[in-house]
């Protein structure tokens, strides 16, 4: 931390989280919102991005007590409250699983894949799971 | 060129923590800078010294120790990942260190490039 206080908060890089995988079954999604919100505390540029069956970790409703793993899902909404406001949601990855920006637990911008490849090749570091 | 490099993976179920290795030894053979390598999720495990290859199979937690010691670099495992998997400083092997998820995002900002490295 102290190293990093010393090269001092002029450094702003545009780092991207990107979510691909579905909210259990694996761990990954959980652990990639754990670096998200730390990262947050860093006053850098962070975006986060959720893609393929990563779009339903946003899913409202969740109900994990058939499968005894914690519901996290309410989580999503401290992004708010640590000033991450740039939420990417895929069109093409909600549309092929019947879902709209209104199913979500919280408000995302929802872009074009191709818009996002875009929105990708402007980052400084992409950090997927 | 200043790498820095996120392996999140184990070293045995994926190829991952091979592939972050052999990619850190071409680097520096270039004669580029790993700065830090940050292991994270599953990729904690590539820390512990209780790990026993058999014998004829490589060594990955060996491998990376040594290499950080001789090209002097900070390996990191995340505290967070590594206590809910039960790698705790007594089972760390030489040459890595815990430290926070910060250790990330702080390799993001001083490399040039952070390479990641999982499934």
């Amino acid at each position: 931390m102290e190293e990093w206080e010393e090269a001092g908060p002029e450094v702003v890089k545009r780092f991207m989280y990107v979510n691909r995988r579905a909210p259990y079954g694996t761990i990954y999604a959980l652990e990639c919102l754990e670096v998200v919100l730390v990262a947050a505390a860093f006053d850098q540029d962070v975006s986060v991005v959720f893609l393929d069956d990563g779009v339903c970790q946003l899913k409202k409703n969740q109900d994990t007590t058939g499968i005894g793993m914690k519901n996290y899902s309410k989580t999503y909404g401290a992004l708010d409250d640590y000033d991450v406001e740039k939420i990417y949601v895929e069109k093409e990855s909600l549309d092929a699983r019947g879902l709209t920006a209104d199913d979500l637990v919280i408000p995302v911008e929802v872009v074009a894949a191709e818009e996002l490849r875009e929105i990708m090749t402007q980052q400084d570091v992409v950090i997927s799971s | 060129m200043k790498f820095g490099i996120l392996v999140n993976e184990g070293p045995f179920t994926h190829q991952a923590s091979d592939s972050a290795y052999r990619f850190a030894v071409a680097a520096l053979a270039r004669g580029h800078e790993v700065w830090r390598v940050f292991f994270y999720s599953d990729g904690v495990n590539n820390a512990n010294k209780l790990s026993e290859p058999q014998t004829d199979d490589r060594n990955l937690v060996s491998l990376w120790s040594e290499l950080g010691k001789e090209h002097d670099i900070d390996l990191v495992v995340c505290i967070a990942a590594a206590l809910r998997r039960g790698i705790k400083d007594e089972i760390v092997q030489d040459g890595f260190r815990i430290s926070g998820l910060g250790q990330l995002v702080e390799a993001g900002i001083q490399a040039d490039r952070l390479v990641v490295f999982g499934d």
